[in-house]
């Protein structure tokens, strides 16, 4: 029989709440993450808005040892190695294990690494001063830099590796974990994913003029997903962590269990018919849809809540219309959806993770998240959906099925299917 | 600068990179990076780049993998304290 597997301890690093304690009250209440950003602005970019984790020192040394914290400027390792170690504490896991884990992996996504510190290097080798770079250069700038700093801080023995797939990628880590323990290879993975912040990451959007500049006097109404007004997505950065488990070891260990993984499909559209490098094919996305639908064994009529990728660009209408088409609903017939972004802007290779973490929290605590800005739901939406399953207020509500997608450059696709924890 | 002032500043740099803090304690000229303080190994590379900073001195690869104890580092700093 195909092993189960479920989430036994979750952790974030988001932009509008550190730990889950405070990111369940964050999303609870709509708290938005989006600040003015003062760099932007001096840098001269057009959206001088962003959405950054709020890191203090005094977080930062829960995490990191005094030494590794000497010449570290890895931000995207920062928030994922938080998230990580929470996710680990609260699956209730040994701290600081003596032994290597050979049952426990990871695979933690990131886009990039250690730009920071990428930046650093890159001035010091061209002032041909190589010699000065120090020992921690690689490590830091490594795309796997997120998951080896977990897997030495876990003693991790199983894969312990990084996926990157754009902005699917937290959806990717998630179902790649998942297929690991499926398949017997893992009893534990730590999935999850990171992103960097700041302006060397964000810079190519804003060149590409796809982050909206008409909110730098009012950041947190800049983030519009699904709204009329919807003018670019706001950058972001963040890392997300779910301690994914073997079901039967979750039982053995007396877990708490806050949902299980049912299953899901990653796809791409292979940059055909409508698809780019910048656009998603909608044929893709569908049969992503429909195929995690099928291998979680539940049919589009089950799904009660829909997380979506929805970025607050003109692509929303169209990822609305392609939902409709997978679950074959429409009108009021259609899911409640809900889009993270609003809160926290588009935290890129971390979106996936950050915003599964809030789809899991919905699942076990019952309620379906507020969207801000899109009291203006755009036409093109309010033709396809009624506007009641788009809630502004917070609805207490039991959630048995949540479908969580995302969609990356690449014409790259990931949707997860989470349920709540039934013992039967 | 006397030795003993000189290993007094050797000892803060290599402070963060130590972990036996009791062989940090009884810190001699024949202590060992590795063996005795157990510094990781990468972690040398850092100590002498603080070693340049802190003397401002530079020290050539070939010094620099002479440098695994604290003699060694002494003899280093002095003799390219004396080439400046």
């Amino acid at each position: 029989m195909k092993k189960r597997v479920v989430i036994t301890g979750l952790g974030v690093c988001a932009p509008n709440g550190i730990g889950i304690a405070e990111f369940l009250d964050a999303i609870r209440s709509g708290k938005s993450g989006i600040r003015f950003d003062e760099q932007l602005a001096d840098l001269q970019f057009s959206c001088q808005i962003s959405a950054k984790p709020q890191i203090t020192d005094e977080i930062k040394k829960q995490y990191f040892t005094e030494l590794e914290l000497r010449n570290f400027d890895a931000d995207g390792i920062l928030y994922g190695v938080i998230a990580g170690m929470q996710a680990w504490k609260d699956a209730n896991l040994p701290s600081n294990p003596e032994e290597t884990d050979f049952d426990s992996g990871t695979i933690f996504g990131s886009g990039t690494s250690g730009i920071g510190k990428f930046r650093e290097s890159i001035y010091k080798i061209d002032d041909k001063n190589v010699r000065r770079l120090g020992s921690t250069a690689v490590a830091q700038t490594m795309v796997s830099g997120v998951s080896a700093y977990l897997g030495g801080k876990l003693a991790l023995g199983n894969i312990v590796t990084t996926n990157s797939s754009a902005c699917t990628t937290g959806a990717e880590a998630i179902l790649m974990a998942y297929d690991r323990i499926v398949s017997g290879q893992a009893k534990r993975m730590l999935a999850g994913s990171t992103s960097d912040s700041g302006p060397y990451i964000w810079g190519g959007f804003d060149a590409m003029r796809v982050c909206t500049f008409k909110h730098n006097d009012d950041p947190e109404k800049g983030s519009r997903p699904m709204s009329a007004t919807a003018s670019g997505f706001v950058p972001g950065a963040g890392a997300g962590a779910l301690l994914l488990e073997d079901l039967d070891s979750a039982l053995e260990r007396g877990a708490l269990i806050y949902a299980e993984v049912l299953g899901g499909n990653v796809n791409s559209g292979g940059q055909r018919g409508e698809g780019s490098m910048t656009a998603p094919n909608p044929i893709a996305v569908q049969k992503c849809i429909s195929d995690a639908l099928k291998n979680a064994g539940i049919e589009g009529k089950d799904i009660d809540a829909i997380n979506g990728h929805l970025t607050a660009t003109s692509k929303d209408s169209l990822e609305i219309e392609n939902w409709t088409k997978a679950l074959d609903r429409k009108g009021d017939d259609f899911p409640y959806i809900n889009s993270l972004k609003s809160t926290v802007g588009h935290c890129l290779s971390g979106a996936g993770s950050v915003e599964s973490v809030a789809a899991v929290l919905q699942v076990k605590h019952g309620f379906v998240f507020p969207n801000s800005n899109c009291e203006d739901l755009h036409p093109e939406i309010s033709e396809l959906v009624s506007s009641e399953k788009i809630p502004t207020q917070l609805i207490e509500k039991q959630i048995d099925y949540l479908a969580k997608a995302s969609f990356g450059f690449g014409d790259v696709n990931g949707c997860v299917i989470f349920s709540r924890y039934l013992t039967e | 600068m006397n030795k003993a002032e000189t290993i007094e500043k050797l000892k803060s740099i290599v402070k963060p990179y130590v972990k036996n803090a009791e062989a940090f304690e009884n810190l001699s000229e024949d202590t060992d990076f590795i063996r005795d303080l157990q510094i990781n190994s990468a972690n040398l590379v850092d100590v002498a780049l603080d070693v340049e900073e802190a003397f401002d001195i530079t020290i050539d690869n070939a010094s620099m993998e002479k440098m695994l104890n604290v003699k060694a580092a002494l003899e280093i700093i002095e003799s390219k304290l004396s080439e400046e």
